[in-house]
């Protein structure tokens, strides 16, 4: 066993160790319900980022397999529910996974003829063309009121019936765990090496003799599997499947999962499911304008750091790792950290103090503690201002003072 | 008779309207290889800066000050935006003009609200044009025609007839020789993007109060526009021409047939998947035509109607 396989070997190891661990130290039951969805998040964004970091191909409908896998399985869950069969809740993932493998096999033929921006434009019209689908048949898909069933059903094995969350969580986790080391050991086989040539210089591809339509087909077969069992996962986790999982906004979230967290690395993804779902599930109990930050955090991501969170991190870490370069580093990076939290805080205030200006809520003034303000005075307004131009300052500052350019 | 020749007039006018968006689409993307997400962003902006100028200076001001407003706005996105990411390349373009899209839905939620609002057509241009058979044609919809086919003619002139046409044609297929040759090309890209921006923004104020400005207006037009562009040959204008009003005409007509296309699946039991498909009128699949449209051209013709090879 050669010193590379051995990391790995422990890095699998600690994952596991840490997928069982976690709900000891989560206490609450929201906190399980979020780590939960962050687990369907990682094995969707992982699926998405089977087509854009390794096929490099943009598609715009990705949540098409996932949604269509959710409704595939809830139907089957609710004939367990009947007794018309008999199969253990936790194999059901599978089913969305072979439903969203039998979609992309159908729809991947036809949207994989072309590559690139055409391929992108093709994605979005077949989401769109299966959503609209979707509204038309409520026989099966329940219109707009969705698909529901009762996950507590059929012979508990061992006792396990699925009617706490912690159960559920683990049956998540287990199934992460899977789909997360299969994807990642698709990316060593020589077929995933082929997928990245097809992605970095597809004419060449095509001159060794290789079809480049035939791989990204594949590569988007594959996807459809593990998109379809992340969509399973979730009708197990909700118990309703509704429109809103095949939608365009379902498949922008996990485009946007992806960048955030970074599509050159594998572990990026993962970062950004974490991250976009914390946003999702817990900053949006905060403030109704959760989404306006979350597209302002993808935007200042495409405009500044193209590589994501990951790519930031290993910079970071290459960066620290040189002889003396903490000592270097340390003062540009206090200050970056100050620059771009005051930066934070000014486009918060302004934009909280906005939207209660305009939407004229009951909630008109802005407290935080024992602290008040009034967005229609000129206070937080001002406040905000100083916070821009401190961190402007700041960060010009930071860029003449130190290396932070190595950071990025 | 008089189905056909009404349809075939409001589906001229729709879809001289998706022409009105998708020339400013093929143009950009034509000029910088950029698939703007956000070009319906922007129509969806026209309409609701129209909204809002037309409630407090009149429609017809709004008319001329709109188009402006967002062509400048477009101008500024490229400036200070696109022209950053440009050297991250094209993936990165789609992914800022994306995330444009989804930045600009959401300041219109917390500018204008979840609901439509109240974008009505002016009270002079309320009326009828002229009836043909029993039905009425009106006025708006006459304008909608007018507005748009100027806007044709004008782009065409400006861009085969005057100098500045001539040096965006250039850019658009040799920038290296343009810009060798002493031209700006960055700042044609720029008024590029404003203008396909001004043209998207002008496309609203006529297209919003014909139709409903509500926040998802940007996202049901963008689709529609995409299939257009695809169905026409991505960076073709006649093929967007030809394509924008086959599809305007398409919808237009299977929104008023009662046909039941897939009444051959038969009646099958009450409330299951096949009774509610064959039940199913033209009427009803209306929206899902364009789609349909897209997945038949991509199979039968990979390149659109008049698009280039590309592989």
């Amino acid at each position: 066993m050669t010193p590379s396989h051995r990391d790995l070997l422990l890095g699998w190891l600690g994952f596991a160790l840490a997928l069982a661990l976690l709900p000891l130290a989560l206490q609450s039951d929201f906190a399980l319900s979020v780590a939960s969805k962050i687990g369907i998040a990682i094995v969707f964004a992982l699926s998405y980022n089977m087509l854009l970091g390794q096929g490099g191909m943009l598609s715009f409908g990705h949540a098409v397999y996932s949604g269509l896998g959710g409704y595939f399985t809830i139907h089957v869950l609710a004939a367990v529910n009947d007794g018309r069969v008999d199969l253990p809740v936790s194999l059901l993932p599978l089913v969305g996974g072979l439903a969203g493998m039998g979609f992309a096999v159908l729809l991947g033929w036809v949207s994989t003829r072309r590559a690139g921006t055409t391929f992108a434009m093709i994605s979005l019209g077949i989401g769109e063309l299966v959503t609209a689908c979707v509204l038309m048949v409520p026989a099966f898909f329940g219109g707009e009121a969705g698909i529901s069933a009762n996950r507590v059903t059929g012979s508990a094995w061992l006792g396990i019936d699925f009617a706490s969350q912690t159960q559920m969580y683990y049956l998540i986790a287990a199934w992460a765990l899977v789909c997360v080391a299969a994807m990642h050991y698709l990316t060593r086989t020589p077929f995933g090496r082929l997928a990245n040539a097809v992605r970095d210089n597809p004419e060449r591809v095509a001159f060794v003799g290789y079809s480049t339509r035939l791989v990204r087909y594949q590569l988007m077969v594959l996807a459809g599997l593990f998109a379809g069992i992340s969509g399973g996962l979730a009708a197990l986790n909700n118990e309703i499947v509704t429109i809103e999982t095949v939608g365009a906004h379902a498949s922008g979230l996990v485009l946007l999962m992806v960048f955030i967290g970074g599509m050159g690395y594998f572990t990026g993804p993962i970062i950004g499911a974490i991250v976009v779902t914390l946003l999702q599930t817990v900053v949006s109990t905060y403030t109704h304008a959760w989404l306006f930050y979350f597209g302002l955090l993808f935007l200042v991501m495409v405009l500044f750091a193209p590589g994501g969170f990951a790519s930031l991190l290993a910079g970071g870490s290459a960066t620290l790792r040189a002889p003396g370069a903490l000592q270097r580093t340390l003062p540009s990076l206090l200050l970056g950290l100050v620059a771009l939290a005051s930066l934070l805080a000014a486009s918060v205030l302004a934009v909280e103090s906005a939207y209660r200006l305009w939407s004229g809520s009951a909630k008109a003034t802005l407290a935080w503690g024992t602290l008040q303000l009034d967005p229609a005075s000129a206070s937080p307004w001002l406040v905000a201002a100083v916070l821009t131009a401190l961190g402007a300052a700041l960060l010009v500052a930071c860029g003449r003072i130190g290396p932070a350019k190595e950071l990025a | 008779m008089e189905f056909a020749l009404i349809s075939l007039l409001n589906g001229a006018s729709y879809g001289m309207l998706l022409f009105m968006l998708s020339s400013g689409l093929t143009l950009i993307f034509g000029m910088m290889g950029v698939l703007n997400f956000a070009h319906a962003s922007f129509y969806m902006l026209g309409a609701y800066f129209a909204f809002q100028v037309s409630s407090s200076l009149g429609w017809w001001p709004a008319l001329l000050m709109v188009p402006l407003l967002v062509g400048l706005l477009g101008a500024g996105v490229e400036r200070f935006g696109l022209r950053r990411v440009h050297r991250f390349g094209h993936v990165a373009e789609l992914l800022f003009t994306f995330g444009l899209a989804f930045m600009i839905e959401e300041i219109v939620h917390l500018a204008w609200g979840r609901n439509a609002v109240d974008y009505a057509v002016p009270a002079e241009l309320d009326g009828t044009l002229f009836t043909l058979f029993n039905t009425a044609f009106p006025v708006y919809r006459g304008l909608m025609i007018v507005v748009s086919a100027g806007m044709m003619a004008t782009l065409y002139l400006l861009l085969t007839r005057t100098r500045i046409g001539l040096i965006i044609q250039a850019a658009l297929t040799h920038p290296e020789m343009a810009e060798s040759l002493g031209h700006n090309v960055p700042r044609v890209f720029m008024l590029t993007f404003g203008m396909g921006c001004a043209m998207a923004g002008l496309a609203g104020v006529i297209g919003g109060n014909a139709f409903v400005t509500e926040p998802s207006m940007a996202a049901a037009m963008g689709s529609i526009v995409f299939v257009v562009v695809v169905v026409g040959g991505l960076g073709s204008m006649g093929g967007a021409l030809a394509a924008s009003l086959l599809i305007g005409v398409l919808q237009t007509f299977a929104v008023g047939i009662e046909w039941r296309p897939l009444a051959a699946l038969g009646p099958g039991a009450a409330d299951s998947v096949l009774q509610q498909l064959a039940t199913l009128k033209l009427s009803q699949m209306a929206p899902i035509l364009p789609y349909l449209l897209m997945v038949a051209m991509l199979i039968v013709r990979p390149r659109g109607l008049m698009g280039q090879r590309e592989d």
